[in-house]
């Protein structure tokens, strides 16, 4: 049985990112995918904050198809906000070719070091006192590895938490259902990514189009299951019949899910959980590359602090939980309180409220800039989320 | 005895994961493309059927 110091489990930008970090630091690291292509089929809708990208990595035209100028979000009887150029950049910015980005971050992990093996599922974790033995399938056989301790960075469908005791199953209103269409020969204003809102068109999400360059664009929905009556294609397929948007050119359909509801604890004894499968995407946005990211590497950092000190104890592992607190967590908790009151809000209060900022100067482009100005033109409305932004 | 099934229409399944999320029972695998049922541990609750944005899972009688 071939004995590693860490397995990864999963490897898009999260278990990457940590896989990476973790060779860097001289650990012996295996990252094992079950897909026989890395990236592929997308799950993603693409769009990063441009700022927080290059904060993290250096940004290689290859696998970036668009970049955009701003944003336009529209109310349910559709008032517009616009946010143009130099305030842009923060939530959106970057349009990826996920395809590509993810093979190039696994790529990194495999120069710094690490193992990496495709079409190789986790299928099971026993529990020794000493160590851990991790089963995997690889195109058919069963077998095993030990490790001192695992990392989840399996996404939603994750099941490495759930081995080790974490219950990361998701609910039916802490997950949007998504689907999207890539459109190309699109007449659409492309230099803008656009947000459709309201819950008669997307019960507990959004609509989304963000271009990728060439007159194409990722045109999607996320619904929450728990608020929709119809599956989020039947609410998609609507839409784009009501706005007219021709469906003669799509060249992808992709499906998939986020979670929008973070838990307290992505540690525990021999265990890490980072991205989707700790879930650390935005409750608002939907967004989980940067933080997947963030997570990898913070995940990657402690984790071999613990192979250093030989100590996995879940004592040790949960400065994971306060660095990633640290970071992001914090805007995930307050994002995840701003959800639950758009959640309730009615389609008509939300058009006020965007009919409020039609002629306001948005200094910047991101959920904190926006809210405080709707807090500002609505301190009767929204009374209850002031002390969470200012 | 099994009075229900879950029916997985394979032409629409989108092969996305989304029906993994929310299963308590880990009943459920996606292989690559394939999506599977374990029949021993599925109790035919119908959270993934709600979650499926393709709409390509039922619950049906037998
Ligand atoms: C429709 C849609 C649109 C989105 N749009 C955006 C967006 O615009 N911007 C943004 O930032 N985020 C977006 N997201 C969210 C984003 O895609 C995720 O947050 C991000 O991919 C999380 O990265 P990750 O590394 O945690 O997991 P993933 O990228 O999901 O990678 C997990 C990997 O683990 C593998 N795996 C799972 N189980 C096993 C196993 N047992 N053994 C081996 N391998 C396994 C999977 O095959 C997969 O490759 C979107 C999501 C969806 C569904
Ligand atoms: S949620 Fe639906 S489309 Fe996605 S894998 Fe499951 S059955 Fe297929
Ligand atoms: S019906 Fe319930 S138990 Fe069966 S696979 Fe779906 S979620 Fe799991």
């Amino acid at each position: 049985m071939t004995e590693y110091d860490v397995v990864v489990v999963g490897a898009g930008p999260g278990g990457s990112m940590a896989a990476k970090t973790l060779a860097e630091n001289g650990v012996k690291v295996l990252m094992v995918e079950k897909r026989q292509e890395i990236g592929s089929p997308v799950r993603c809708a693409e769009g990063v904050s441009k700022v927080e990208l290059e904060s993290l990595v250096e940004v290689k035209k290859s696998w970036i198809a668009a970049e955009v100028s701003g944003a336009k979000i529209y109310s349910p009887d559709n008032s517009v906000i616009v946010l143009s150029e130099e305030q842009a950049g923060n939530e959106v910015g970057y349009v990826l070719e996920r395809k590509i980005f993810d093979r190039w971050l696994a790529k990194q992990a495999a120069k710094a070091g690490s193992e990496v093996m495709v079409k190789t599922s986790a299928i099971g974790i026993d529990k020794k006192r000493e160590h851990l033995v991790i089963k995997l399938r690889r195109m058919g056989e069963v077998f095993e590895v030990s490790a001192k301790m695992v990392i989840g960075a399996d996404g939603v469908e994750s099941r490495v938490g759930k081995w080790m005791g974490l219950d990361t199953t998701l609910k039916l209103n802490e997950v949007e259902s998504c689907v999207q269409y890539l459109i190309t020969n699109l007449k659409y204003e492309m230099d803008y990514c656009h947000f459709w809102l309201g819950h008669s068109r997307s019960p507990g999400g959004y609509i989304w189009l963000f271009p990728k360059g060439n007159s194409s664009g990722n045109f999607g929905i996320g619904v929450m299951p728990s608020m929709a009556k119809e599956p989020a294609k039947v609410y998609l397929d609507r839409f784009l019949n009501e706005v007219g948007i021709d469906t003669s050119h799509v060249v992808e359909v992709v499906a998939g899910a986020v979670p929008v509801s973070p838990m307290e604890k992505a540690s525990t004894e021999r265990c890490l959980l980072v991205g989707d499968a700790a879930r650390h995407a935005d409750p608002i946005t939907g967004g989980g590359i940067i933080n997947a990211m963030k997570g990898g590497i913070i995940a990657g950092k402690v984790a071999a602090e613990a192979v250093k000190n030989n100590d996995f104890s879940s004592k040790f592992l949960s400065k994971y939980d306060r660095l990633w607190k640290e970071d992001f967590g914090k805007t995930l908790e307050r994002n995840k309180i701003l959800q639950k009151k758009l959640l309730k809000m009615d389609d008509k209060t939300m058009d006020k409220l965007i009919k409020s900022l039609s002629d306001s100067n948005l200094k910047e482009m991101s959920i904190t800039g926006i809210v405080k100005e709707l807090i500002k033109k609505n301190p009767k409305l929204l009374w209850d989320l002031k002390s969470l932004f200012f | 005895m099994q009075s229900k099934r879950l029916i997985i229409n394979r032409f629409k399944c989108a092969y996305c994961g989304a029906c993994i999320s929310v299963c308590k029972n880990n009943a459920n695998e996606l292989v690559e493309t394939f999506l599977r049922i374990d029949e021993n541990k599925c109790n035919c609750c119908g959270l993934c059927v709600k979650v499926c944005p393709m709409n390509a899972l039922s619950i049906e009688e037998v």
